[in-house]
């Protein structure tokens, strides 16, 4: 009773956030309501006793991937009036695209009822004294292994293109090399001249490591603390 | 009694009960967290701290929520007004309901779920949205770069965190946080895990936008950050997150790290104080080390935050759970079967 009651409102609050996923004026709206969709698919996973798919869900989808969308739509400068005229000319195309996966869905659903051998398919229950954190792991990671691996490959492959692709050499940025910083030691910075009262300094009294041969050239104000030094 | 507690009403009751026995003492500990920090502060900086409110100035965290109550609610004109009241909603309510499977004693918490962890975890990196959407619905610069360098922080660490928790739930063989306690009867996971321990609690920081950390609110650079334009009540909100979500940053450390419940040794004089009390304490010991990061580290650039993430933690988090992994597998030590 109360399963059927919170299924319910989980169903009915995710088709309507969906709803308004792609009608709400303001893409940030659209963002956050995509987010609620997430979060009652979690719910309805863990109403059908699947609780390592919904935690998943929230973790990998809410968690982090809408939290990337949520930033770039926030950045983004966009023109609502553009966007609301693209609507007119994508609609048949969305429409199509909506209908084919609703027939689609509809045809797995039947194939439980039309073709006697998938039900056995679908029938793959865990065994009865192992949750099914424990039986996706063994599925995955043991009986699986070899596709899941493949399928971190394909990711990797992924990650590596984004990064080539976007990769450029920034010559004017200055890095911080916090081992060189380390490495520096009182000797080589620092150099304390013994003097005479009024004689003034002949030496710079405190130098800079030199700087590396390839790095941009010394700054203007290093100079003026060296001649600053000598007018004492 | 006991057959009423099995009818609907009497379940109903029951958790309205228990989920008050929980967030009463929380929020209690919450208002004296704020009074502990100033207290712990001043002591660092030989100061006197709060006194006048009440003996030592105990009642000065009622007195201040007394004047937040006074204040206006002010929203800025070109605020978004419904997510602008969301959002601080949104941060209170996620620190409050991860408090559901937190176990304070052996079997004793409102729900023993199979993956607590887990719905730790997902809680914990919900927690990011309520200061995105106060940033981006205050409709201010400052607001808005606080809310993306918390965003971007709280990403980055959670990955670490993540590592950090598989590698414990390596040890356990569990996702239920009574079994990861209870793994831990022989040894604490701080010992055997010493870098993860130490990854995890420096994480725990940054996830909590706590000082050296603490750059969403930056004072001396973009004001207060995220909540620069909340007043009153919303901003007690945030305020009372931010120290709920220390508060279970610390719970969480201690579960995974330094054995919940359990006493030091299990040998005489230790075992006198019943379980809850251990917590409690472990709980005030991981507090302190907060507040006491706090009193001794300066803030840390921005540039220098995202490279200890990425390029440190991340990197020794991972090595760490394939040697933790290997080594279990080596040992033939690995937890078999398990929930």
């Amino acid at each position: 009773m109360i399963t059927m009651i919170a299924f319910y409102v989980f169903a009915a609050i995710l088709i309507a956030s969906a709803t308004l996923v792609v009608s709400a004026r303001n893409p940030v709206h659209s963002v956050l309501f995509l987010i609620l969709a997430f979060f009652n698919a979690a719910g309805l996973f863990l109403l059908s006793g699947a609780e390592f798919l919904a935690m998943i869900l929230v973790i990998v989808y809410v968690g982090a991937v809408a939290v990337l969308f949520l930033f770039v739509v926030m950045m983004l400068d966009v023109n609502f009036v553009a966007m609301r005229e693209g609507v007119q000319r994508y609609a048949p195309i969305g429409a199509t695209i909506g209908l084919v996966l609703f027939v689609e869905l509809l045809m797995v659903m039947g194939a439980w009822r039309y073709a006697p051998s998938v039900s056995v398919l679908r029938a793959a229950p865990a065994p009865a004294n192992v949750s099914n954190t424990a039986a996706l792991g063994e599925l995955i990671y043991t009986h699986d292994i070899l596709l899941f691996q493949l399928a971190g490959m394909v990711l990797l492959v992924a990650m590596i293109g984004a990064i080539v692709l976007t990769l450029r050499d920034r010559t004017i940025s200055r890095r911080q090399v916090i081992a060189r910083q380390v490495a520096r030691r009182a000797e080589t910075t620092l150099e304390l001249v013994p003097m005479a009262l009024d004689a003034g300094v002949p030496v710079p009294s405190f130098r800079r490591p030199l700087p590396e041969p390839v790095a941009s050239p010394e700054p203007a104000s290093h100079h003026g603390a060296l001649h600053h030094g000598e007018e004492h | 009694m006991a057959g009423f507690f099995q009818t609907p009403l009497g379940v109903l009751i029951l958790w309205v009960l228990e989920t008050l026995a929980i967030l009463v003492p929380l929020l209690i500990g919450v208002a004296y967290a704020t009074y502990a920090e100033r207290k712990i502060l001043a002591a660092i900086q030989l100061r006197k701290g709060p006194n006048v409110v009440g003996w030592w100035g105990l009642l000065q965290a009622f007195a201040d929520a007394g004047k937040m109550l006074m204040k206006e609610t002010i929203i800025p004109t070109g605020a978004n007004r419904v997510l602008f009241l969301l959002a601080p909603m949104i941060t209170f309510v996620l620190a409050m309901i991860s408090w559901a499977v937190i176990p304070v004693n052996d079997g004793w918490a409102i729900a023993k779920i199979n993956v607590g962890v887990l719905y730790l975890f997902a809680i914990s990196s919900l927690g990011v949205y309520g200061i995105i959407i106060a940033g981006w619905a205050s409709n201010s610069k400052y607001a808005f770069l606080g809310a993306l360098r918390s965003a971007a922080q709280m990403v980055s660490y959670e990955v670490s965190i993540g590592f950090v928790m598989v590698s414990v739930l390596l040890c356990v063989g569990s996702l239920n946080l009574n079994d990861i306690v209870l793994a831990q009867r022989h040894i604490w996971f701080c010992i055997p895990l010493l870098p993860m321990f130490i990854v995890f609690f420096i994480s725990g920081l940054a996830e909590t936008n706590r000082s050296p950390f603490d750059l969403p609110e930056g004072e001396s650079e973009i004001v207060a950050g995220f909540f620069v334009e909340y007043s009153a009540m919303a901003f007690a909100l945030f305020f009372l997150g931010e120290y709920a979500n220390m508060f279970l940053m610390s719970a969480m450390t201690s579960i995974l790290f330094l054995g919940g419940w359990l006493a030091p040794f299990g040998i005489a004089p230790f075992t006198w104080l019943p379980g809850p009390i251990w917590f409690i304490l472990k709980i005030l010991l991981c507090m302190f080390v907060f507040i006491w990061v706090r009193g001794t580290f300066p803030r840390y650039r921005y540039d220098q935050l995202m490279r200890l993430g990425w390029k440190v933690f991340l990197p020794l988090s991972l090595f760490w759970l394939v040697l933790t992994a290997g080594f279990l597998m080596a040992m033939g030590w690995l937890p078999q079967g398990g929930a």
